[in-house]
């Protein structure tokens, strides 16, 4: 049996693909070759028209003009159904694995023949597992895997009819450097076998060490085509230069340092003070908290922590992991059932969100637009959220219009908010500026404590930074932040000192001074993780 | 300043959405009647003599009474995102405690104090009908569309046992609550014949249009029902909204059923279910939930009943054929509110598949005139 049947050595082009959303054109015009057994490199910041590629591709999204071309016939990529018959396969940034199902039943759901042949799905199964590198057990339930071995089940899944083409959205985002180091060995073999490979990042060192072109998008363009030739030429930092200026264009000399940092070109190192946490007083101290979660969401079990004041405590850990429960139980929004939280020295444990917020307990969470925001209110009603029916902004139980519009122009100004007017609906603003939005409410009227659940997720590098500095001076004027993040380079860069969970608990914790910390921390999640079914 | 182009844009728009579905349904409701062999014309004339001219526009005002109350009932519930579908129920418990408890209350209390803890009465009848579905849906997140409809036939069931049962007018043979005496009654609002419920209705839909518009209550309310987690997280009690939204409604709702029988029915009969709330129900999204903006909808509503049991009758149709209208505006509402949605938002609002066949079309035809 061969392995890859509709492989051949062919060429998919794209021709002037453009796609328009109202009031953004998120493809123009872009043309690019994708040849087999290279790995194309899709380079671009968020928002760039990467996104919208790939679902063009994948035959989600249909362009608005412009070709696609495989062996030189020209293709309509009508519904994801052709896409498959293509023999291309995507594998998304997040897992589509249905948790339920054992890892054989995920992979023969797109099956369309009337019974299901386990048998030969097996067979299949061994094969891509020899392909990839990896063993799968066929019987295990999705949901038990870890989140590399995840990634292999979604990269079989993607080449299980045969691809030509094999589409990897950022899949680096969520893995430990080790589980990044299978991923890059599972890539090489599948180019190997000559498929070709568009793996997505916007990490530059990503692109450099995996990738045998670079494509750079930006503002929906094409901007930027390093081909094989020329990258085998160029070093390291020759490489990293000529995409960064592709990427950032006339904006690289005002980004500087930052730009290269952000697009993740170098290790990251810690950006914030060393502080002396003997002599800082805590903030925030939690004694053995476990929740009793409602409905799939992973709890946290006996969690014990100490924030300082002006201390940026990390807690790393894959997205899930009890993350959104350990923020909730400090925000208020969630009871604990054991357990006691303390904040100056005084217990909170009964209180709820209004009371802590009162005290200065702030949350911004990772779930802007259903949770943070109301999308249909104005930006000046959703930054006095948290407030309503408190004066000034209430008298008598009746909205003062012109005392909210007054904080929210001093907020907008401040936290440079983009927004036609203060009245606009906050549904419709950008992602970056909806997190400034959440910021300037969270940290503003006497703030000592927040919260931040992945806080720069899904925002352009710019946002990113200013995020990151908003952080850093809060901190830094006494604040103390408790960072959530799956990121470790940002991790890295903000914390003192870095905590990892793993299934609700607390497994290791790690102090910032100096090197190796991204590599001490993905120990601790591999071992907790990855370990138990290795 | 700049804001009132586009302010003014948005309230015309909102008028022609409002109006656009209603206009639909009136004609495709002509080609209806057309189509059956009667007069569509003569139809919607004689709704218009019976419904207004002369003093008919008098009995559209005792009919707009109730359907106003229960409008703003509904309107409560679903500004907090709870589909409270219990009116039927909720109404008719209302009704009961004026008409089972009126004659017996009026014969020993003085008038207006009577008055005033008979409609409270009925208010409270309705509140207590939600507890069970506010029950569940705060504690359980069991959907509220099916336990509230649930609820309301109990109720209904409920109403009937006491009318057949110790309510009952023993005087008469078919089972009836007795008939309150006419000075009992709510009075005229001077030189009408139009009842004070009328009055207290306008005055409802003018507090809660304030209520939900301008004080700290209406905006959590408002930020419940856009999401339940916003709510969550900015500290609102979401366990007790549900039940103060649900109460709410449903005291609203029990009310109009006390100011329909004390105004204007004075006994109630068993198996008496005039189906308010099913009339109102396309009108409350028409306005889209605004308790103000409603008013001349229940307006037209009233005139359209009160004028069509008679035009239907001399035209020869089923008096049900207001539902027909009714049931027209409502799908016509949906298409208008989908098609403007989809040019908001910049989309076609067919098919893809149907599109590209459609302007195919266009594009040959074109094409060949152009030549």
């Amino acid at each position: 049996m061969t392995t890859l049947a509709t492989t051949t050595t062919g060429i998919i082009s794209l021709r002037e693909i453009t796609k328009a959303f109202p009031g953004v054109v998120a493809n123009d015009q872009i043309s690019l070759d994708i040849v087999s057994g290279q790995v194309h490199c899709l380079l671009g910041e968020n928002g760039a028209g990467k996104s919208t590629l790939i679902s063009i591709l994948a035959g989600m999204q249909q362009p608005d003009s412009g070709t696609i071309e495989i062996d030189g016939n020209a293709v309509a990529i009508t519904s994801p159904k052709v896409a498959v018959d293509q023999g291309i396969g995507v594998v998304h940034q997040h897992s589509t694995l249905i948790p339920a199902f054992t890892v054989l039943e995920n992979l023969m759901l797109g099956d369309p023949s009337l019974m299901l042949d386990r048998k030969q799905a097996i067979e299949r199964l061994d094969e891509l597992s020899g392909l990839l590198g990896a063993t799968i057990d066929p019987n295990a339930l999705a949901s038990e895997l870890g989140l590399g071995q995840q990634q292999q089940v979604e990269i079989a899944k993607a080449l299980w009819k045969g691809s030509r083409l094999l589409i990897l959205d950022e899949p680096t985002s969520m893995l430990t450097p080790q589980a990044i180091e299978h991923l890059a060995a599972s890539i090489n073999r599948v180019k190997a076998e000559g498929l070709a490979v568009i793996f997505i990042t916007h990490k530059l060192r990503e692109a450099y060490a995996m990738g045998d072109c670079v494509t750079v998008l930006r503002g929906g363009r094409n901007v930027g085509h390093i081909s094989v030739e020329q990258l085998a030429k160029l070093s390291e930092s020759e490489a990293q230069n000529a995409i960064l200026a592709a990427m950032f264009g006339e904006d690289l000399a005002k980004a500087g340092d930052d730009a290269a940092e952000l697009a993740g070109a170098t290790a990251a190192v810690r950006e914030t003070a060393a502080i002396d946490l003997a002599t800082r007083k805590v903030r925030l101290e939690l004694h053995d908290i476990s929740t009793r979660g409602r409905g799939g969401d992973v709890d946290v079990v006996d969690v014990s922590f100490t924030v300082h004041e002006g201390e940026i405590l990390g807690v790393a850990g894959i997205d899930g992991h009890g993350q959104s429960a350990l923020a909730e139980v400090v925000a208020g929004q969630r009871a604990s059932i054991t357990g006691t939280v303390i904040f100056d020295d005084g217990d909170i444990t009964g209180k709820g969100v209004l009371e802590r917020q009162r005290l200065g307990v702030r949350y911004v969470t990772d779930d802007r637009l259903h949770e943070g925001t109301v999308g249909s209110m104005s930006v000046a009603i959703n930054l006095v959220l948290k407030r309503i029916g408190q004066a000034p902004f209430w008298k008598f139980g009746q909205i003062d219009s012109k005392a909210v519009d007054a904080e929210a122009r001093r907020l907008i100004d401040e936290y440079d908010i983009r927004t036609p007017s203060a009245a606009t609906r906050a549904g419709t603003l950008s992602g970056g500026n909806i997190q400034k939005v959440l910021l300037a409410r969270e940290l503003t009227h006497g703030a000592r404590f927040v919260v931040v659940n992945k806080p720069t997720y899904g925002l352009d590098l710019k946002t990113v930074r200013l995020v990151r500095d908003i952080l850093i001076d809060f901190a830094a004027n006494g604040g103390a932040v408790l960072l959530l993040s799956t990121d470790l380079d940002e991790l890295v860069e903000l914390s003192n000192r870095i905590v990892v969970i793993s299934t609700g608990r607390v497994v290791g914790a790690v102090d910032n001074d100096g090197q190796g910390t991204a590599e001490r921390v993905g120990q601790f999640m591999t071992g907790a993780i990855e370990g138990r079914d290795r | 300043m700049s804001e009132n182009p586009s302010k003014m844009a948005g309230a015309m728009s909102a008028v022609a959405r409002a109006v656009i579905p209603v206009i639909l349904a009136i004609v495709v409701g002509g080609i209806i009647i057309l189509a059956m062999g009667k007069d569509p014309i003569t139809f919607y004339v004689k709704i218009f003599q019976y419904g207004l001219t002369g003093t008919n526009w008098m009995r559209s005002l005792v009919l707009m009474a109730p359907l106003l109350v229960i409008a703003v009932g509904l309107i409560v519930a679903f500004r907090g995102q709870l589909w409270n579908l219990g009116y039927g129920g909720q109404f008719l418990l209302g009704a009961v405690v004026v008409s089972g408890f009126g004659p017996a209350l009026f014969a020993v209390v003085p008038g207006p104090l009577a008055t005033i803890v008979l409609l409270l009465g009925s208010a409270v009848a309705g509140a207590v009908w939600t507890v069970v579905p506010a029950l569940l849906k705060a504690r359980y997140g069991t959907n509220e569309i099916i336990t509230s409809l649930v609820m309301s036939f109990i109720g209904a069931g409920v109403v009937n046992l006491l009318i057949k049962g110790p309510l009952k007018d023993a005087s008469q043979p078919i089972p009836q609550t007795k008939v309150l005496d006419s000075a009992d009654m709510l009075p005229d609002i001077f030189g009408t014949k139009v009842h004070l419920g009328f009055l207290l209705a306008i005055v409802i839909a003018l507090v809660f249009q304030f209520v939900l518009s301008r004080t700290s209550f209406g905006l959590r309310m408002d930020v419940f029902g856009a999401s339940a987690k916003s709510a969550n997280h900015v500290g609102i009690n979401s366990t007790g909204m549900v039940f103060l939204v649900f109460a709410l409604s449903g005291a609203l709702i029990g009310l109009a059923g006390g100011i329909d029988v004390l105004g204007h029915e004075s006994y109630q009969r068993a198996n008496w279910d005039p189906h308010y709330g099913d009339a109102v129900m396309p009108f409350v999204f028409l306005a889209r939930l605004s308790p103000v903006a409603v008013v001349p909808l229940i307006g037209f509503y009233s005139v359209l009943a009160t004028g069509g049991i008679l035009a239907a009758q001399q035209t020869g149709l089923n008096v049900d054929f207001l539902l027909v209208i009714v049931g027209l505006i409502l799908i016509f509402m949906t298409i208008t509110e989908f098609v403007t949605t989809r040019r908001a938002l910049g989309q076609s609002y067919m098919p893809v598949g149907l599109k590209r066949s459609v302007t195919g079309l266009f594009d040959s035809i074109t094409r060949r005139s152009n030549r």
